[in-house]
């Protein structure tokens, strides 16, 4: 591959990696690991935990979708079009 | 209008509009019939993989599983959403830059190799069949208990209309049906929880309403119904049971199969561009969080209002609906102090837990049952994929609405099932005629096998929807567990990793499959009483095996990769050129 494309590669594997690392922290993190310790906290009427599992981490899901399509489209422009 | 006539009104109005949508939309080349003619807004596209994927499961049972289950339903909200995340991260854009039909198509140009293609299609073709029969039990249940015939004439009118637009639309005819489909289950979904929610705290916003103040009260809703709970020996409604590996390892295989299941990559298939892809990703999964954060609110104002209504009801005093649901055998009375009141308390009421009804009657009325009674007070079985259908009843909410929520089931069973038979008629039609068996037939002869396989597809799926296999429940882990296992690890290193072979990706799908399966067939079906955490491995269910499974696939493939030849040049150019950004297009 040519320089500019593996630029291009190694900048959509890092934004995917951090976008990642993100959805693992809200899911397996917030919403189930570390779910019983964030219960004590309280969102409205949610314990904290609970609430990431039923529905905290799904609207960070849809953020993140939001953000990758978004930087890529930035991404494209700069490298893309060769 | 009864509520009857009423759900034969929507239903009646809803399949014309699928019909009107089917005639307007015909295929004439396989392109269109695979894939749309590759043209769908990705907008429509959305909409049409948000009804693709919330089946009759998403919309009829996870409600009722979270209702009973309370926090443990988590595994699947999270599982069938964070899914999304892993797709349009990590394998939507690329298939879609791949540009062909299928996922057997990918496996097989990518590994260069019809032994995978060929494995690659016989886990579409079992993995969607396994499928399909839980949406057909969806037609046939809403069929019987609103439209009041029977199971086998529902199950048919609905092999008719999917029959009428998937054979003669194929993916383009499909594609249109299913934006017309999410429209008609969501809005069925939500009218009934903005309803309920503005009855039980005032807001307007189901999802919102279940963190609010009781109506009238100075306490949450969730702190009322964990009272409740308790108080009649139930756990907590946000409490949790399972074990936390297992959850893990459950919401784990639900998101790797949710990004493996063939008929939700394909949709990926139908956009203009990989930009398309990316995005469309997004919107589907903002059409499915409007459903899935709404459904954890559904599942706590039903159990509130079931509490309410029927326990320490006298039988004879139960509303109808409870009667109705009684001579549908998914409600079960059992009247263990003899006082003629329905106890509703902790516990399974039944011994076996589902009942096994005699023909007789009780004192009250109520069927009798040849089940023994357990040793705990809880009197009543309910049967949790009814919750949905029956809570606008049990809210008492007017006849449009009950009949609204017929035609959103039967909307995102037929909407799943047309998607499902979709991929099984072009892996036939596609990857095993025309790729590997009779590569000399052409387009014409192809369009018509590919419609030939989707009736056969259609007549075999209705045969499990009248003659349901009693394992159905049992093989849903299947789905998800063997995609988790099997497609995706294969796809991603295919896409991530250069040096990824074909060696190494029959091994890893082989490895993880019969893994698997087997640990599922032992747990289900060799030995059910085995099937407890004492004795799974590391405490994971048969249902977070496919994480299992996954991880054994992964090293496996690693291993595999390392020893035998990298792939040839052209898979490496095809491998490069996948990754670059897309041409300008003008």
């Amino acid at each position: 591959m040519s320089d500019k494309n593996t630029l291009y590669w190694k900048a959509n594997i890092r934004l995917m990696l951090v976008l990642l690392s993100i959805w693992f922290f809200v899911s397996f993190g917030c919403g189930i690991l570390l779910s019983d310790y964030l219960d004590q906290f309280h969102i409205f009427g949610f314990k904290l935990g609970f609430w990431f599992s039923h529905q905290g981490a799904i609207f960070v899901f849809v953020l993140l979708i939001f953000i990758y399509a978004w930087q890529m489209n930035r991404l494209d422009k700069k490298y893309g079009a060769s | 209008m009864s509520a009857t006539a009423l759900t034969y009104l929507f239903v009646g109005l809803s399949f014309s509009l699928y019909i009107g949508i089917a005639i307007w939309s015909r295929s004439d080349s396989t392109k269109e019939f695979y894939v749309a003619g590759g043209h769908v807004h990705p907008l429509a596209n959305g909409a049409a993989t948000a009804a693709d994927w919330m089946s009759a499961a998403s919309f009829l049972s996870m409600a009722g599983i979270i209702a009973f289950e309370g926090a443990d339903g988590a595994r699947y909200l999270m599982g069938w959403t964070g899914g999304y995340v892993l797709l349009a991260l990590c394998l939507a854009p690329y298939l879609r830059k791949f540009a062909k039909f299928t996922v057997p198509d990918f496996i097989g140009e990518r590994y260069y190799s019809r032994t995978a293609r060929l494995v690659a299609v016989v886990c579409v073709i079992f993995i969607s069949f396994t499928y399909i029969s839980g949406q057909m039990r969806g037609v046939g249940l809403v069929f019987s208990r609103f439209l009041e015939v029977d199971i086998n004439t529902g199950v048919i009118v609905g092999m008719a209309i999917v029959f009428f637009y998937a054979v003669l639309g194929g993916m383009k005819g499909i594609t249109y049906t299913q934006v017309a489909q999410y429209c008609v289950l969501i809005f069925a979904y939500l009218v009934p929880a903005i309803y309920i929610s503005l009855m039980l705290t005032n807001n307007p916003f189901p999802m919102f309403g279940l963190g609010s103040f009781m109506a009238g009260e100075e306490v949450y809703l969730l702190d009322k119904l964990d009272g409740l709970s308790t108080e009649l020996g139930m756990s907590a409604f946000t409490a949790s049971n399972k074990s936390t590996i297992d959850m893990f390892f459950i919401t784990a295989a639900l998101m790797a199969g949710t990004a493996g299941l063939p008929h939700v990559i394909v949709r990926f298939f139908t956009v203009p561009s990989v930009r398309d892809a990316r995005i469309s990703a997004g919107y589907a999964l903002i059409f499915i969080a409007l459903l899935y954060t709404t459904a954890p609110a559904v599942a706590a104002f039903a159990r509130i209002n079931i509490i309410d209504t029927l326990n320490e009801i006298k039988y004879a005093d139960a509303p109808t609906w409870f009667t109705k649901w009684e001579d549908s055998g998914l409600i079960a009375w059992i009247d263990k102090n003899e006082d003629g009141h329905i106890q509703y308390r902790g516990g399974n009421a039944l011994d076996p837990r589902t009942p096994a009804y005699i023909d007789a009657e009780g004192k009250e009325g109520q069927r009798l049952l040849s089940n023994k009674a357990t040793s705990n007070e809880n009197e009543l079985y309910i049967d949790r994929d009814i919750v949905v259908l029956a809570h606008p009843e049990i809210a008492e909410l007017p006849n449009w609405v009950i009949a609204l929520v017929a035609a959103g089931g039967l909307a995102a069973a037929l909407s799943t099932a047309a998607g499902l038979l979709l991929v099984i008629s072009a892996a036939i039609s596609h990857d095993l005629l025309k790729m590997t068996f009779r590569p000399e037939i052409t387009e014409k002869q192809e369009l018509l096998y590919a419609r030939i396989s989707a009736a056969v597809a259609i007549g075999i799926a209705g045969l499990f929807g009248i003659y349901p296999p009693g394992f159905v429940a049992q093989v849903v882990a299947f789905a998800f567990g063997l995609a988790a296992a099997s497609f995706f690890p294969v796809i991603l290193l295919g896409i991530f990793s250069r040096r990824m072979n074909k060696e190494a990706a029959i091994a890893g799908m082989i490895t993880g499959l019969s893994f698997t399966f087997s640990y599922i067939v032992f747990f289900k079906f060799i030995s059910p009483e085995l099937n407890n955490a004492a004795h799974w491995w590391f405490g994971i269910s048969p249902e977070g095996i496919g994480t299992l499974g996954m991880l054994l696939n992964f090293t496996v493939s690693f291993v595999v990769m390392n020893i035998t030849p990298p792939p040839p040049p052209d898979v490496l150019a095809l491998i490069d050129n996948i990754r670059l950004p897309e041409q300008e297009e003008n």
